[in-house]
């Protein structure tokens, strides 16, 4: 295959036909997006990998750079290199014992004994590309990064949990069983889709503290453990399954539990999925609610505990940024399991 | 996982079991309904209830015995004004430039989401390679928490950052974005609308690809221009989904909160000050606590949400029909 057959295969479009305006601008369009949408996300990920000083250096790099150092004979601790620009020494690279004001003492490496004096403009650091882990490391040895990761980790996994049993139960019932009320039911199910949290912070706060779970993880699991989008979503998927199946298990004696149980919720397994995978999204990234119940900050999620430092550690981007990278890390993962459904599953329903 | 589920559904099945004896199989049903039933009246009907009563009272108690009834000087307080369109004016002139500031927002913010949401759909339903993944890109920032959000943009536009240098290197000027009160408010827009986009776009998309394939081939075989096919066709078959889309990103928007709030912190000064952030600081932030004050602005919200709320099932409506 021909250079230009390859170039041809890579542009084709519609049938083969050459390239028009409009597919150019659609790529444009597509190439930016990546780009707009990708680029702030990797540009943050590079930059946690730098170490304060580098992120202090202006115009930014994209790939994070440290000082190369070198231990030096008669020195206890590594000393930084730098390459001389001009004056004297041009050319060589030399290590600095200290600096003082304008002017820099500096070792030949290979002539420790002898101290040179160089004005600080003569010389350049040596740099060598390398990822500052201390960033990370440091995030659990100084704060308490790991108990804001567990609270958080605990409210999703367990608001989840309850959201998914209780919705499901409801769901059942409202699907499989005709009984008087249903319709009122089905009524106020919707009248709360209605209601947002933003709306009644002031009553939810009362209730919540009379129940004695402000400030503790709970206050922020149960207030939202009953979402009636989770109702509906699974009720609609539930209205689905024949009602032979049911009846075929009652005739084998088994308990309605058991129904809900073995065959129900089996059954409604990809709503379910559905369902949860929300529900974890809804979690992890809440944040006024959790605001508002939680006030010490050993019982901060990790949203918070980002906020509160961004205020203090505003001079200390590094531990903020890579803070940041590891709270967005569990929602990439999501992206990449998710990645194919958004593609085929939520827009592929009439075309294609 | 089943490990540790099985035994506890074993668990209720005993008094569950015990209840379907009693009940019979169709009342059983209350019983599933039960904890659903509990958290939704407890968490979500009381507290609109609770909410007109705190709106009514004064004082900084939270237990509703501890509250004086004052009855609508709240209300007034927060309307309290010679002029609704200068905030200066009113007495908590606060809540009026947040009033003001949600308008101001939700205007720009609504029409530059749909806007592009809409343009992005348009694209991404051209017989593109890769299609799955760019969709799947412009989907992305939806997942990410507000507050990685905010510190994102924070760090891309600060003194230091990322785009003054590249102003910089191409000659322009560098600028302190988040200190100037009309880029703050700006960048809050675009930070926003970056952020949400991939929602409206992927309902946007379903939307257009509802639309019958033979009603293009048509217009295909009459010789009409694309603009005219986009137009005549395209456009008014996707009015419906345009409406929804319009309806959810306007409820979605009187809301804001937590991406700017982590951003700007509503500054400088008040400049990206919203509803919710009046209400969370009146009631929540600052002393004294400021309950019924916080009520009566959320009940203010809530009005316009509720009428947003009809907008959105009138649109639905629509859809099914159309």
């Amino acid at each position: 295959m021909s250079m230009g057959k390859v170039l041809d295969f890579m542009t084709r479009t519609r049938g083969g036909a050459k390239m028009d305006w409009t597919d150019w601008v659609t790529y444009g369009y597509l190439g930016l997006g990546i780009f707009l949408m990708f680029f702030p996300v990797i540009w943050l990920i590079m930059s946690s990998f730098k170490t304060e000083a580098d992120l202090q250096r202006y115009p930014p790099t994209f790939l994070p750079y440290q000082q190369e150092t070198m231990m030096v004979d008669g020195y206890d601790d590594p000393l930084p290199l730098f390459l001389m620009t001009g004056g004297e020494y041009e050319g060589q690279v030399l290590a600095q014992v200290r600096r003082v004001g304008l002017q820099a003492q500096m070792v030949d490496p290979a002539a420790p004994q002898e101290r040179l004096r160089v004005s600080i403009e003569n010389r350049e650091p040596v740099d060598r590309v390398s990822l500052a882990f201390e960033n990370y490391t440091g995030l659990f040895e100084r704060f308490n990064f790991l108990r804001f990761l567990w609270n958080s980790t605990f409210i999703t996994v367990i608001a989840t949990a309850i959201m998914l049993l209780v919705n499901s139960m409801a769901a059942f019932a409202l699907s499989k069983y005709q009984f008087r009320g249903r319709t009122t039911v089905l009524l106020l199910v919707i009248g709360t889709l209605m209601i947002p949290q933003t709306v009644v912070l002031v009553p939810l706060f009362l209730i919540t503290r009379e129940l004695g779970m402000l400030n503790s993880l709970w206050g922020v699991i149960i207030p939202g453990a009953a979402t009636p989008t989770g109702v509906f979503l699974l009720r609609q998927y539930m209205v689905t399954i024949p009602d032979e199946i049911l009846d075929a298990a009652r005739m084998d004696k088994a308990s309605e539990w058991k129904i809900f149980w073995r065959i129900i919720v089996p059954l409604s397994a990809p709503a379910i999925a559905v369902l949860a995978i929300l529900a974890i999204m809804w979690r992890w990234n809440d944040f006024l609610w959790p605001l508002i119940v939680l006030s010490e900050s050993e019982n901060f999620t990790l949203q918070l505990a980002l906020n509160a430092f961004q205020g203090e550690m505003q001079t200390e981007w590094s531990s903020l940024l890579a803070m940041t990278v590891l709270t967005l890390l569990p929602v990439a993962v999501v992206f990449m399991f998710l990645q194919k459904y958004i593609a085929t599953g939520i827009a592929s329903t009439g075309g294609k | 996982m089943l490990k540790i589920i099985s035994p506890i559904m074993r668990i209720i099945e005993i008094p569950m079991l015990f209840a379907q004896r009693r009940l019979g199989i169709q009342r059983l049903a209350w019983l599933f309904l039960l904890p659903n039933l509990l958290l939704f009246g407890l968490f979500a009907f009381l507290p609109v209830f609770l909410n007109f009563a705190y709106a009514l009272t004064g004082g900084d108690g939270i237990l509703l015995e501890d509250r004086p009834y004052v009855g609508g000087q709240n209300f007034a307080t927060l309307t309290d004004c010679e002029n609704y369109l200068d905030p200066n004016s009113c007495n908590r002139d606060f809540f009026w430039r947040a009033v003001h500031n949600t308008v101001w927002f939700v205007t720009l913010q609504v029409g530059f989401m749909v806007g592009f949401s809409l343009l992005t759909a348009l694209i991404l339903n051209r017989d593109i390679r890769a299609r799955g993944f760019f969709r799947s890109v412009f989907f992305f920032p939806v997942l990410l928490s507000p507050v990685v959000v905010a510190l994102i943009w924070k760090w891309i536009l600060q003194r230091n950052g990322l785009l003054n240098s590249t102003l910089e290197g191409i000659g322009l000027e560098g600028f302190v974005w988040l200190l100037d009160r009309g880029w703050a408010f700006a960048w809050s827009v675009f930070l926003t609308v970056w952020a949400h986009m991939g929602f409206y776009t992927l309902i946007l998309l379903a939307g257009l690809q509802a639309i019958p394939r033979d009603v293009y081939e048509a217009a295909l075989m009459d010789r009409a221009s694309p603009w005219r096919t986009f137009r005549k066709i395209t456009l008014p078959l996707l009015a419906p989904t345009m409406l929804v889309v319009l309806v959810l990103a306007l409820i979605r928007s009187v809301q804001t909160f937590d991406e700017v709030f982590a951003f700007t912190g509503g500054g400088p000064g008040s400049a990206t000050t919203f509803i919710i952030q009046y209400i969370y600081q009146t009631g929540f932030a600052g002393a004294p606590r400021l309950f019924g004050l916080a009520s009566a602005a959320s009940l203010m919200l809530a009005l316009i949400l509720v009428i947003l709320t009809g907008l959105q099932l009138w649109a639905n409506r629509r859809n099914v029909d159309g």
